[in-house]
């Protein structure tokens, strides 16, 4: 009997059986279709994760100070004293780093701003001009700190529209305005756009002042908290990580890196990080599908046990009539496959249509990999071999006089 | 053709033995027509089944046909029912919803032949048995004379040297019978061997000569001097 043949064959009883083969079927329907919708949805916000990160700028390196270590003890990051206005300048300046575009110096310090009666805890970031440009932030109105503020000390502000909300109330304008932060008075200047974002460094809750103003007239400081360099290209981020690095050492006159008073990471090594946390989340959700995957194969390993026992008379028949045991495996095995390629095939189609419905609720991006259509074929498939052997094997093993009596 | 010689089937329950065949030995030769009677308990069914090669004896020789029986594996097993014996089952144990042309066919598949080839010697062999026009009939819309006539023609189909029927008559209406017995008394004239195992003295008459067990021993062999001609349309 050709392999046609016996596709044929298989075809035509689990058509006879349509409510049995339908039950069986639909718990690889749920399984596959569980395996593609979540893994595009932990791939979707992987990628979610990813843009929103990227759109923080893909090329950009910050150098922190090292937290200050006494014996075991290590002080925060970004706490320490060691960065400085002549690094900023030095990596600007430096002839051998040709990969750097633009550098920002930058001193960041929580104080209380008050305007009027409103007061409000907030960041507040010390900038040179190219900040803006090398964090991306967009003034809405106004005009964001330039050199010359920089230059006179200026004591002059941008803020970001959820300070000035919580400053000035919703809808006000805020330029021209004045607020207090430790005593001294600042004049607004600009107002940033809305760029999204949470937690202790939210741009939209943070307020911009020249960086000398900063250090001299609000948190008496001469350091720096941190260094963004923005490279000329994503492609040269681990090499300018390096160059960067090996400066900053010579200029702090260290030679072992493990001395280093400084800490280099890159939006890569965040991107890393986060595609790494959402991986892990991705498998775990691939790992429950996977589960209901298992529980539909052990329906159609089921299934086609109740089968055997049904179709006892017929199988001693066969066997009567002179087919050989491969036969008989072939015949129950190609209905086991059949039915869960079939249950593959819908599963897959409705996964993703999950997937895409989830996405747009969602607004997450759309995204089926191909390999996790390959597992859906592939899992179902041998999903059939294995729980469709042992009931193949059974009926093949059934001895034709007994099965002949069988009633 | 087939030649038992000291066969014996014996089953084992705990530690009771019985003994369902004991020490039958008999030929069958090319184009004999045999009756094997008895009541039921004789042991006629576990001998119709070591003609089969659906059981094996417990001890003696079995030879079918020039091969040895014993020993043989299941697929071995499988291949001597297929192209040796054509089974005739008294409940006709034809596959449900399926129709008599594929059931005629089914033999053949399990032997490889090619489709058409199957196609065209299952047509022929239901013509044989009167079926010709109902050849894409499912086993619910015929009678139970024209089931087993179905089972006839796969029985046939792959041109065994024997015809083992078990019961044949055991499940429909004597007209049917006389049809029945006169198929195979027709196959017969045509030098088939026909091996029928019955318990219808009536039934048993229509061969020529008449095997009769009891207790698992053949307590009469002889010839039927006067067999009954089998001619429904004259009854």
């Amino acid at each position: 009997m050709g392999l046609l043949e016996i596709i044929s064959e298989a075809v035509g009883t689990l058509v006879i059986n349509k409510m049995r083969t339908g039950l069986a079927v639909l718990g690889i329907i749920i399984g596959i279709s569980s395996v593609i919708a979540l893994i595009s949805l932990g791939q979707g916000s992987q990628q979610a994760v990813q843009n929103q990160i990227q759109s923080l700028g893909s090329n950009l390196l910050t150098v922190n100070p090292r937290g200050q270590s006494s014996g075991p003890v290590q002080a925060a990051g970004g706490s320490g004293t060691t960065l400085s206005l002549d690094d900023a300048k030095a990596i600007e300046d430096a002839d051998q780093l040709t990969t750097v575009e633009s550098v920002s110096p930058e001193y960041s310090g929580r104080a209380q701003v008050t305007a009027g009666r409103n007061n409000s805890n907030t960041q507040i970031t010390g900038v040179y001009p190219q900040y803006a440009t090398i964090r991306k932030i967009n003034v809405q109105s106004g005009a964001f700190i330039t050199q010359r503020d920089v230059d006179a000390i200026a004591k002059v502000a941008v803020i970001g529209p959820q300070a000035a909300a919580d400053l000035f109330g919703e809808g006000v304008n805020p330029i021209g305005q004045n607020i207090r932060i430790n005593s001294q008075t600042l004049r607004i200047i600009g107002l940033t756009q809305e760029k999204g974002g949470s937690g202790f460094n939210n741009p939209d809750n943070a307020i911009y002042v020249p960086l000398s103003t900063a250090q001299k007239q609000l948190f008496g400081a001469s350091h720096l908290t941190s260094i963004a360099v923005e490279a000329i290209s994503p492609d040269v981020m681990t090499q300018i990580q390096n160059e960067i690095g090996y400066f900053l050492l010579s200029q702090h006159k260290l030679t072992d890196p493990a001395d280093a008073d400084f800490t280099i990471f890159s939006q890569n090594d965040i991107l890393n990080t986060a595609s790494q946390i959402t991986s892990t989340f991705t498998s775990l959700l691939g790992g429950i599908a996977a589960i209901s995957l298992l529980v539909g194969g052990i329906g159609i390993m089921n299934i086609m046990l109740v089968t055997v026992t049904e179709r006892t008379r017929e199988v001693g028949l066969r066997k009567a009539l002179g087919a050989r045991k491969k036969l008989i495996i072939e015949q129950f095995l190609a209905e086991a496959i059949l039915l869960t390629l079939a249950g593959g095939f819908i599963g897959m189609i409705a996964g993703i249509a999950i997937s895409y419905i989830l996405s747009n609720l969602i607004n997450f991006p759309f995204v089926i990999a191909p390999t996790s259509i390959a597992l859906a074929i592939g899992v179902s498939g041998a999903i059939g071999v294995i729980f469709g052997w042992y009931p193949a094997r059974k009926a093949s093993n059934l001895q034709p006089i007994e099965a002949l009596r069988y009633e | 053709m087939i030649n038992l010689s000291h066969i014996s089937k014996i089953y084992k329950t705990g530690t009771v033995e019985t003994a369902a065949v004991s020490d039958v030995s008999f030929e069958i030769k090319k184009g004999e027509f045999v009756a094997i009677m008895g009541p039921s308990g004789s042991g006629k069914s576990t001998l119709m089944h070591i003609i089969g090669a659906l059981d094996l004896p417990t001890s003696g020789k079995y030879v079918l046909d020039g091969e040895d029986i014993q020993d043989l594996s299941d697929d071995e097993l499988a291949d001597i029912r297929n192209k040796k014996i054509g089974f005739i089952f008294q409940a006709f144990n034809l596959l449900p919803r399926t129709t008599a042309l594929k059931n005629v066919m089914l033999p053949m598949a399990f032997a490889g032949i090619p489709k058409e080839e199957r196609l065209r010697i299952a047509k022929r062999h239901l013509e044989q048995v009167g079926l010709a026009d109902r050849i894409n009939h499912t086993s619910a819309q015929l009678s139970g004379g024209q089931q087993q006539r179905v089972a006839i023609a796969r029985a046939l189909s792959m041109n065994p040297s024997i015809l083992l029927a078990d019961e044949p008559t055991g499940n429909i209406a004597s007209v049917q019978a006389q049809e029945i017995m006169e198929i195979f008394q027709d196959l017969n004239d045509k030098n088939h061997t026909v091996v029928m195992i019955t318990h219808e003295a009536d039934i048993a008459n229509h061969a020529k000569r008449t095997i009769t067990v009891k207790d698992g021993r053949i307590v009469d062999d002889r010839k039927n001097l006067k067999q009954k001609r089998a001619n429904h349309k004259n009854n």
